[in-house]
């Protein structure tokens, strides 16, 4: 049992990380944002694992879906496929490279230092993380939260259109 | 269920992706697709620690920042489409009118 797990996790965690990888290598913009989709789509599952079924569909519907159908939209409207073909500075790709294997060094140390203070695996209740205990929890506690989100939204929303309105 | 550090460690490396992506990619698009990358792998760290320490916080933590990124992606790409109409080009190397 346990075993299994540990393969399906080896196994999505191999495919999150090549998408990544092939979204940062990409020349093509669309090939990157299709990377993208890839990865967000194998986080869902790893959502659906840790036992969070609601956050795993909004991950699929909102970013996978919306968000990214966005993204695509805009490449296409703007022909940017190929941008960004600039020559770098010679000394950016080297620092670049090495700063984040000094940050990457530092997660994994903290995390293989620290993990004696992560919790020890639990038994988990029937209910945790179904998408009734999230609505419960969202509209009780955290309601006035949510309330202000739609402030974000509408901001958001208006600020989209303001910024693409032609000058006249 | 797995130890939690494995989700901790898949959610460095991802984050340490998106980082490089900033860093190292002049597509202005491809730079703001690594913003997202790392959202997404703090979000994942988030749901690991609900996960394990068995608090609906962190899931409902994560709904949010879901809404603020499609806020930002809303804003972030109008500005992208604004820069192109008045420079033709989302190159953030092209971005240089305030250089001293």
């Amino acid at each position: 049992m346990m075993t299994n797990e540990l393969i399906l996790f080896l196994i999505l965690a191999l495919v999150a990380v090549v998408s990544a990888l092939g979204m940062l290598f990409s020349r093509n913009a669309v090939y990157a944002a299709l990377f993208l989709i890839l990865n967000f789509g194998t986080v869902a599952v790893f959502y659906l694992l840790l036992n969070a079924p609601f956050i795993a569909l909004t991950q699929v519907t909102v970013y996978a879906g919306a968000i990214m159908v966005l993204f695509l939209f805009v490449i296409m409207l703007l022909g940017a496929e190929q941008s960004g073909r600039t020559p770098a500075v010679r000394w950016l790709r080297p620092v670049t490279i090495s700063l984040g294997a000094i940050l990457l060094a530092e997660a994994i140390y903290i995390i293989y230092t620290q993990r004696s203070l992560l919790p020890a695996k639990l038994a988990t209740s029937a209910s945790f993380g179904t998408p009734n205990s999230v609505g419960e929890i969202l509209f009780n506690q955290y309601l006035l939260p949510f309330e202000v989100t739609s402030v974000l939204l509408l901001v958001a929303m208006i600020g989209a259109i303001v910024l693409t309105k032609p000058r006249t | 269920m797995l130890p939690v550090a494995y989700y901790i460690g898949l959610s460095a490396v991802l984050f340490t992706i998106g980082a490089l992506g900033v860093l190292i990619r002049r597509n202005s698009i491809v730079i703001f697709m690594s913003v997202e990358l790392m959202l997404n792998a703090a979000n994942l760290a988030f749901v690991a620690f609900a996960r394990a320490y068995e608090s609906m916080s962190g899931q409902i933590f994560v709904f949010f920042v879901m809404t603020v990124a499609a806020a930002e992606v809303a804003v972030g790409l109008a500005l992208i489409v604004a820069i192109f109409h008045s420079k033709q080009s989302i190159d953030v190397d092209q971005m240089n009118t305030m250089k001293g």
